[in-house]
């Protein structure tokens, strides 16, 4: 059996999709641009999609959502549009944002750190949520951007979007969100929230990779960083990517339609996992359940390393991520993990699973008994879990 | 960067067959207990390392031998990454047969070798490399234990690089007989900062007290003190010769004053008279001019524009410099 419990990483196209997609490759492959039939006949599936988009996620027409390669440009667009509009010329010098953003943010303000901003990172709770009080001190005349996740991809933890929101227009800041974990996980209105600019990525909601797009509020235009042909009204130039888009769109489209699905079954399959998963002595999650997107489960396993845990899983065919800094390449720790810090070895312990709509009852009952069946190989081995007797000349 | 970085791969495609059976099946995991130590005539030793907030940590069982120190048997239990707990593995298994002084110097390369499938192929990615240090300091816990001696005692030395173990002196000394120039030069001689890289410069995946950037600027330093101290030593030591030229005025003022004092004054004074040196010069053309004024007796008489003369410009001549020329005023 081969089971995907990594959705927070990328997710299965939806055959769906894949069928509405299919037909912009071989057959209807002409420049949108071009002035033939080749071209136009791209023209009303394009249209459909952005209808899907907009509608996806309530933009007003006036507004824009400019199709972009992925989460990581349009985040990199806001975060360096705003400084050559606001920064650059002297205005303003200082962006917020938290320590949990995914790196896509954080190495974006790295960067502009280098350049002279300056840059405060929210620290957040031991749930991996921040305080508005803090954030409301730390807005100042010289701020030009509030950058705020609205799930995090690790914990799965959802931010008040709409109190972050409000204080940014009593403020007037400009407020960014990076909705890549949100969509199709919660409900995501940017006419009902105060947003400026929003991101995601279609491959976390069962689009295709390589194709994403930044949300921006009607009047908040940013500067292009890439320049060209004039394509997505000169804001974003580069040949559209025909396919990616109108995947895009009815994944967009099937995601809304999903999310009562997502907050009944998917809820509940990931309830039953996370419920048989505490039943393992010395486990915790983090962050309570209602706070989370529904697919999400941050668990510490004691006294089994992050890497171990997904080796034994993967032998079983199951996918999981953990933010052991020993599974990545880097052999960094995750600075989420290590930003929640309520317990030091969560960077160490902390194996993620995140369902989809496209996990089944039986993939849920398997993972439960391999998961067991890992926990008691690896304690055997685990020289920090065993009872230690006396007699033994520890340091620990 | 390069065709074979652009797409990441998995660190698990760089395990070894050897490193992937030892995590899946470990040969040595388990306890030896106070009593299976007694069958077997043994001592028990259980040494810890590491926390698991650090993110490995390892306990090693040792039965030991008291007569002959041999460890009759090591079993070991580890909280760590499948590497982690391959290496510990492996490091008990090498441990097996051999004295307890001989296990000491099991170092964590012999535990990679070990692991390898062939000789030429590392067993794990090098980032991977400081899985296997535990094993090493383990050992070491385990060693001082059964000694009844602090740990420290096996080790006087501060590790630099703790992938290779390598030392602060070795690495100062390989730069100072090698006289290396760079980081690179140093793990190529070395093998320090080959492997994870936190010991290179800050800023890598471990913290560390002292990192090869630093050592190298810093013995650098050291060996430039050195060269000019050596130089100026060497100076003082024959002083004359080829060192006169360098001095500072005042320096070769001092010199002149001393030789004059102890080889001629008196010689002077003797005949009632003295002298007195007005200047030092040096010239464009490479001579150091040294303007004097005879007294009392000397003044008037004929030789000391002649024979004294030379003789004193003689004296420094052959104590300094040949540059040197004397001129009376
Ligand atoms: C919260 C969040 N933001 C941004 C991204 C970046 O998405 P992409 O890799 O598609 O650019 C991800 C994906 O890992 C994410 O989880
Ligand atoms: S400490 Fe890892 S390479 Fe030196």
């Amino acid at each position: 059996m081969r089971v995907y419990l990594d959705n927070n990483a990328t997710t299965i196209v939806d055959p769906y999709v894949f069928e509405t997609m299919a037909p912009y490759f071989c057959e209807m492959y002409g420049n949108p641009n071009s002035l033939h039939e080749f071209g136009s006949e791209t023209h009303p599936a394009l249209r459909c999609a952005m209808d899907q988009l907009y509608t996806g996620i309530n933009a007003n027409d006036n507004d824009d959502i400019v199709v972009t390669s992925c989460a990581t440009e349009s985040i990199n667009w806001v975060i360096k549009g705003i400084y050559f509009d606001h920064i650059f010329n002297g205005d303003k010098n200082h962006i917020i944002t938290t320590e949990v953003e995914h790196p896509a943010v954080i190495q974006a303000c790295r960067f502009l750190e280098t350049l002279g901003v300056k840059v405060t990172y929210l620290p957040v709770n031991s749930d991996g949520i921040i305080e508005l009080d803090t954030l409301r001190e730390s807005i100042t005349q010289e701020t030009a951007l509030v950058s705020i996740m609205w799930a995090n991809n690790e914990t799965g933890m959802i931010f008040p979007i709409e109190e972050i929101g409000k204080i940014c227009k009593e403020k007037d800041v400009l407020f960014h969100t990076d909705a890549t974990q949100a969509i199709g996980k919660v409900p995501v209105d940017v006419q009902k929230t105060n947003i400026d600019y929003l991101s995601f990525s279609a491959h976390k909601f069962h689009g295709p990779k390589g194709v994403g797009a930044l949300y921006i509020k009607e009047d908040k235009i940013i500067t292009s960083l890439l320049s060209g042909g004039e394509q997505m009204s000169g804001l974003r130039s580069g040949t559209l990517n025909v396919p990616g888009i109108v995947g895009m769109g009815k994944a967009m489209e099937l995601a809304v339609e999903n999310l009562d699905f997502e907050k009944s079954n998917v809820m509940k399959l990931r309830d039953r996992l996370e419920d048989e998963l505490l039943k393992i002595p010395d486990t915790f999650v983090v962050g309570t359940k209602k706070q989370r997107t529904p697919n999400t489960i941050l668990i510490s396993i004691k006294g089994i390393e992050g890497e171990a845990m997904l080796w034994d899983l993967n032998k079983a065919g199951i996918a999981a991520s953990t933010g052991s800094a020993c599974a990545s390449e880097a052999l960094e720790s995750n600075p989420v993990m290590e930003a929640i810090g309520a317990e030091a070895d969560l960077a160490h312990t902390a194996l993620r699973l995140s369902l989809s709509r496209f996990t089944t009852n039986e993939e849920i009952d398997y993972t439960i008994d391999i998961i067991n069946k890992a926990v008691k190989r690896l304690r055997a081995i685990s020289s920090t879990y065993s009872y230690a007797p006396d007699w033994h000349n520890s340091k620990l | 960067m390069g065709k074979n970085n652009l797409i990441g791969g998995s660190i698990w495609e760089e395990y070894s067959q050897k490193v992937q059976d030892l995590m899946n099946n470990p040969q040595n995991m388990g306890e030896i207990t106070e009593e299976q130590a007694k069958e077997m005539g043994a001592k028990l030793i259980v040494a810890d390392f590491g926390a698991e907030s650090c993110g490995d940590a390892v306990r090693l069982y040792w039965a030991v031998d008291e007569k002959t120190d041999k460890i009759l048997d090591a079993k070991f239990k580890s909280f760590g990454c499948g590497t982690a707990i391959a290496s510990s593995d492996t490091m008990a298994e090498l441990c097996k047969g051999k004295t307890v002084d001989e296990a000491v110097k099991i170092t964590n390369i012999d535990v990679e070798k070990a692991m390898r499938d062939n000789p030429d192929t590392p067993a794990v990615p090098p980032q991977k490399m400081h899985c296997s240090v535990m094993a090493y300091d383990v050992i070491k816990e385990a060693a001082a234990s059964y000694k009844g001696v602090d740990s420290s005692s096996f080790e006087d030395q501060i590790i630099v690089c703790e992938c290779a173990r390598v030392s602060l002196g070795t690495i100062k000394e390989v730069i100072k007989l090698n006289d290396l120039k760079t980081v690179e030069q140093i793990t190529d001689f070395t093998k320090a900062g080959a492997f994870c890289k936190s010991c290179i410069k800050p800023g890598g995946h471990e913290e560390r007290e002292y990192y090869l950037v630093d050592i190298l600027k810093e013995t650098r330093e050291e060996m430039e003190q050195n060269k000019l101290t050596a130089l100026a030593d060497a100076k003082t030591a024959e002083s004359g010769e080829f060192g006169f030229e360098d001095l500072t005025m005042v320096q070769k003022l001092k010199k002149v004053e001393k030789i004059i004092d102890d080889n001629i004054r008196e010689m002077l004074i003797m005949d009632g008279g003295n002298l007195e040196i007005v200047d030092i010069r040096d010239t464009d053309d490479g001579y150091t001019d040294i303007y004097i004024r005879y007294l009392g007796a000397c003044s008037g008489c004929a030789s000391s524009s002649t024979g004294t003369l030379y003789a004193i410009e003689a004296i420094l001549r052959e104590k300094l410099s040949q540059n040197i020329r004397v001129l009376p005023i």
